[in-house]
C-alpha cells in the first residue's frame, strides 16, 4: 500500500467514524432533546387548551413514560371537569328552583315587600310593592310611577334615610340584646303625602358575627285608615267636650235656681241658660254624624318600645349631635312606652342642642319614671341656669332643628302626636331644671325569649344579593358589566330640534348587573302641541290625534329624569336624543348630567370596516331580533340587547371600564369628523 | 274686707250662674272672657283668687298660670283651674305650673264655691 492509499483509507475511516458519530449524535438529539421539547410543547398545549388531546409518546423510555403520565393526567382532568360541570348544573338548577320558590312566595303575599342592602338599594320586590310605590309617585299619571321602584334603585326616593337609619339602629340594639323579634315599626309620611306603616326586619349575614347585611321593608299604606280613624275620633271628641261644657252650665244654672231668693230677672236669665244649652245639645247630637270637626290633635300611630331603649338611643343621638355629654339619671328599666321614637328623639336632641348653644350647658341627663297607671315622665335635666318660662314656651313652639336644617315639626307637635304634655320645671333645692315629657305607657311585653342568632334564617336567601359593591369606586373606573344603565329612545316630529321639532314619545328600559329588566320600563307619549309632518308619521305611526290628552314635556321629562337617576344613559345615536333633552333643560328645569354611551359609536369603534351602523344593521350582525315599526320602547329594548352583546366584545378588545368605553367612542367620533 | 275673685272662662252660660252664686257668697266678682283679658283683669283688680278655664281663646289657662307664677307680685294669688277635658295630663301639668287646685267640668257649683272658700280661708 502506497502512502497515498493509506491516507485515503484513513480519510475514509475518519469520515465513516464522523458519519457514525453524527448519526449517533442526531439519534441522541432526537431522543433526548427533540422529544422532550416536543413533549413540553404538547404538554403546554394540553394545559392551556380546553381540548383534551392525546400526546404521542416518543423519545426515550422515560420521555415516553412521561407522555403517558401526562395523558393520564389530561384524562383525569377531563373526568373532573365533567364532574364539576355536572355539579355546577345541579347547583344552578337548585338555586333556580329556590329563586322561583321565593318569587312565588313573595308574589302570593298581600303585603308589599322590598328587600334592600345596607345602602338602601332594592334587591328584591314583589308585585304589591310595585303597586304600592306607584301610588306614592308624585307623578302617577306619567309612566305609572315607574321611577320609584326597580332593582338597584334607592329606596330613599320614598323613605327619609334618617328615619330608616334610626329604625336600623333600633334593630341593631334589639339584636344586641338577643331579642326574639328584632324587627321594628315606624310610621312615615312620604313626599307625596301618604302615610305608611313600615315594618323593618333585619337580614343577617351568613355567619353570626357578620351582623346586618340588609333589611326587609314591609309596608301598609294607612293613610285612608288613619284619616278615617282620626275623623271618627274627632267627632267623638267634639261631642264629648261640648256635652261636658253644656252639662256644666246646666248643672250650675239648676243649682243656682235652687236658691229660694233668686229674683225674677236672675231666674229668667238662668232659665235662658237652660233653654240655650238643651237646644244646643239637641242640635249637636243631630249634626254629629255628618259634622267634620277640625283642629283636634291628631293621634299618630305609635310603637311600643322599651323605655330604656328610648333613653339609650336618645343619649347616643344627643352626644353625636356634638358638643355636650349626655348620661342616664334614674331610669325605670321596666317601663314600656308608646312612642314615635324618631320624632321624640328629634325633640330631645333639638332641645339639648339649644341648651348647649344658648345657655352653654355642656352636660344633660335623661330620667325616666312612672307617673300613674298610664303615664311616664321622661325628663331632660340640666344643672344650673334655669330658663325663663317665656323662652321655654318659645322653644316648645319653634320648628325643631337638626344641625342647621329646620325640621317641619315643633316640640309641641311631637308631644301632640303622643297625646301627651310638656312643660318646664325646676328643682331649686338641687339647682336643676328640666323639660318634662309626659308620655303614654304601653303594656309591658315579653321580650325575654332569646333565640339563637340565625336560627330562623330562611333557607332560600342564598343569593349574593347582599354584596354591596364599593360605592366609593369612581363611576369611570367601574366595569361596564356592573354599571346600571337606562337605555332609551325618543320619537320626534322631525330631525331638527332647534327648528322647532319636538319629542312626542320617550321609551326606556333598565340594565342592572348585566341583566335587561324588560318589565322595568318607561313608555310615555308626549303632547308636542304642534303638527306632525307626514314624513315623520310614516316612520313611527304616531298621529297628532293620538297625542290629545297626553302630558306635556314639562311633566314627562322630570319623571323620566327620576327614572334615569343614578344610572348611565345609553342610546343609539345618542347625540340626537341628547340634543332634544338639552334644549328642554330651561323649560323643564331638569338636567341630564350623567355619562352617556352611544351604541352607534361603540359599534363603529369595534367594527370599523362595516358599512352600516344603523340599529337594525348592528342588531342583525349580533343576532338580535329587530323587526317592526319604530316605537320608542321597542327601539330602546333593541338598543339594550345590542348593548349587552357589545359589552363582552369590547372587553375582548380591552375596553372594560366606562372611561375606556367613552374614550373608544370619542376616538371614532373624532375619526368620523376628520372624514 | 271683701275678697275679690276673677272668673276667666269663655263660656257665658257657665259664667252667669257662677257669678251669681259667688256674689251671693259675698265675693266681688270680675269676668274675663279669654286669657289675655284675665291677665289684664288680675293686674287691675288684684284679686285673692282666680278661676281659670284651661281651654280659652288667645291664651290658654296654662299660659296664664305660667305667666302669673313668673311674677313675684302674684305669690299670694290662689289659682283654681277649671278643666273640661278631664284628662289627668292637664291636672298634672296645671299643678306643676303652679295651680293650687283644680276642678273638672262638669262640676257642682256648690262644691266649687266650697273649694273657693277653703282656698281663701287657707290663705287668710
Amino acid at each position: 500500500m502506497t502512502m497515498g492509499d493509506r491516507v485515503a483509507v484513513l480519510v475514509v475511516l475518519a469520515l465513516a467514524v464522523l458519519a457514525l458519530a453524527a448519526w449517533g449524535a442526531r439519534h441522541l438529539h432526537r431522543r433526548f432533546v427533540q422529544a422532550p421539547a416536543r413533549l413540553l410543547e404538547q404538554a403546554q398545549a394540553a394545559l392551556a387548551g380546553d381540548v383534551d388531546c392525546q400526546i404521542v409518546a416518543a423519545g426515550s423510555l422515560q420521555t415516553q413514560g412521561l407522555a403517558r403520565v401526562i395523558n393520564d393526567l389530561v384524562a383525569a382532568r377531563a373526568c373532573l371537569r365533567q364532574d364539576i360541570a355536572h355539579k355546577v348544573q345541579e347547583a344552578s338548577r337548585s338555586i333556580e328552583q329556590e329563586r322561583s320558590r321565593l318569587a312565588a312566595l313573595m308574589s302570593e303575599l298581600t303585603q308589599s315587600v322590598v328587600v334592600c342592602n345596607l345602602d338602601g338599594r332594592i334587591l328584591l320586590y314583589n308585585q304589591q310593592a310595585r303597586l304600592a310605590f306607584r301610588a306614592l309617585s308624585g307623578a302617577p299619571a306619567v309612566a305609572g310611577g315607574a321611577e320609584l321602584i326597580g332593582l338597584g334603585r334607592s329606596v330613599y326616593a320614598v323613605f327619609d334615610p334618617q328615619v330608616v337609619a334610626h329604625a336600623l339602629d333600633n334593630v341593631r340594639e334589639r339584636m344586641r340584646r338577643g331579642s326574639a323579634n328584632p324587627s321594628t315599626q315606624f310610621v312615615t309620611a312620604t313626599p307625596a303625602g301618604q302615610l305608611l306603616r313600615v315594618t323593618l326586619a333585619p337580614v343577617r349575614g351568613a355567619s353570626a358575627d357578620e351582623g346586618l347585611t340588609g333589611f326587609v321593608l314591609m309596608q301598609d299604606n294607612i293613610t285612608r285608615q288613619f284619616e278615617d280613624e282620626s275623623r271618627r275620633d274627632q267627632h267623638l271628641h267634639a261631642l264629648t267636650e261640648s256635652t261636658r261644657g253644656s252639662l256644666g252650665s246646666l248643672q250650675a244654672a239648676v243649682e243656682a235656681l235652687d236658691y229660694p231668693d233668686v229674683d225674677g230677672e236672675m231666674r229668667e236669665r238662668l232659665l235662658r241658660v237652660i233653654r240655650d244649652e238643651v237646644g244646643a245639645m239637641g242640635q249637636r247630637v243631630r249634626a254629629v254624624g255628618a259634622a267634620t270637626a277640625e283642629g283636634l290633635k291628631t293621634r299618630w300611630p305609635l310603637e311600643d318600645m322599651l323605655g330604656a331603649d328610648v333613653v339609650h338611643a336618645a343619649l347616643r343621638h344627643i352626644e353625636s349631635a356634638g358638643g355636650l355629654r349626655a348620661a342616664a339619671a334614674e331610669v325605670d328599666a321596666s317601663l314600656w312606652l308608646k312612642v314615635d321614637s324618631f320624632s321624640l328623639l328629634q325633640a330631645l336632641t333639638s332641645l339639648a342642642c339649644r341648651l348647649h348653644e344658648e345657655l352653654g350647658v355642656d352636660r344633660v341627663e335623661l330620667r325616666l319614671g312612672v307617673a300613674g297607671p298610664e303615664r311616664a315622665h321622661l325628663d331632660l335635666i340640666w344643672p344650673g341656669q334655669a330658663l325663663n318660662t317665656e323662652t321655654a314656651m318659645g322653644w316648645e313652639l319653634d320648628a325643631m332643628r337638626r344641625g342647621s336644617e329646620k325640621l317641619p315639626l315643633s316640640v309641641r307637635d311631637v308631644v301632640a302626636r303622643h297625646g301627651g304634655e310638656f312643660w318646664l320645671e325646676r328643682e331649686r333645692a338641687r339647682h336643676l331644671a328640666f323639660f318634662r315629657f309626659r308620655l303614654p305607657l304601653a303594656a309591658a311585653q315579653d321580650d325575654a325569649a332569646v333565640t339563637e342568632v340565625g336560627a330562623h334564617r330562611p333557607e332560600f336567601y342564598d343569593f349574593d344579593l347582599f354584596q354591596t359593591s364599593p360605592a366609593s369606586r369612581e363611576l369611570d373606573e367601574r366595569a361596564l358589566a356592573e354599571i346600571t344603565y337606562t337605555v332609551f329612545d325618543t320619537e320626534t316630529t322631525g330631525l331638527d330640534p332647534s327648528a322647532g321639532d319636538e319629542i312626542i314619545q320617550i321609551g326606556a328600559t333598565r340594565i342592572v348587573n348585566g341583566r335587561l329588566l324588560r318589565h322595568e320600563n318607561f313608555e310615555q307619549l308626549v303632547n308636542a302641541q304642534r303638527s306632525i309632518p307626514e314624513t315623520a308619521i310614516a316612520i313611527h305611526g304616531i298621529r297628532p290625534e293620538t297625542l290629545v290628552g297626553q302630558p306635556s314635556i314639562r311633566e314627562v321629562l322630570p319623571a323620566f329624569h327620576a327614572f334615569a337617576q343614578d344610572t348611565v344613559l345609553v342610546a343609539h345615536n345618542a347625540a340626537f336624543d341628547m340634543r332634544f333633552l338639552q334644549l328642554k333643560e330651561n323649560e323643564t328645569g331638569v338636567r341630564f348630567e350623567q355619562p352617556v354611551l352611544d351604541t352607534l359609536l361603540l359599534s363603529a369603534w369595534l367594527h370599523p370596516h362595516q358599512e352600516s351602523h344603523a340599529l337594525e344593521a348592528i342588531a342583525q350582525r349580533l343576532g338580535v331580533e329587530a323587526s317592526g315599526r319604530h316605537a320608542a320602547l321597542r327601539d330602546a329594548l333593541v338598543t339594550a340587547e345590542v348593548f349587552l352583546k357589545l359589552v363582552p366584545l369590547l372587553a375582548d378588545k380591552g375596553v372594560r371600564t366606562l372611561a375606556q368605553a367613552r374614550d373608544a367612542a370619542r376616538s371614532t367620533y373624532y375619526a368620523r369628523l376628520k372624514y | 274686707m271683701t275678697q275679690k275673685i276673677v272668673i276667666a272662662d269663655d263660656e257665658p252660660n257657665l259664667v252667669i250662674p257662677l257669678e251669681y252664686m259667688l256674689k251671693r257668697e259675698g265675693y266681688e266678682v270680675t269676668i274675663a272672657r279669654d286669657g289675655q283679658e284675665a291677665l289684664d283683669a288680675i293686674a287691675r283688680v288684684r284679686p285673692q283668687l282666680v278661676l281659670l278655664d284651661v281651654m280659652m281663646p288667645r291664651k290658654s289657662g296654662f299660659d296664664v298660670c305660667q305667666a302669673l307664677r313668673a311674677d313675684e307680685a302674684n305669690r299670694e294669688l290662689r289659682i283654681l283651674l277649671l278643666t273640661a277635658k278631664g284628662r289627668d295630663d292637664d291636672v298634672a301639668k296645671g299643678l306643676a305650673l303652679g295651680a293650687d287646685a283644680y276642678v273638672i267640668k262638669p262640676f257642682s257649683p256648690k262644691e266649687l264655691v266650697a273649694k273657693v272658700r277653703e282656698l281663701l280661708e287657707g290663705a287668710a
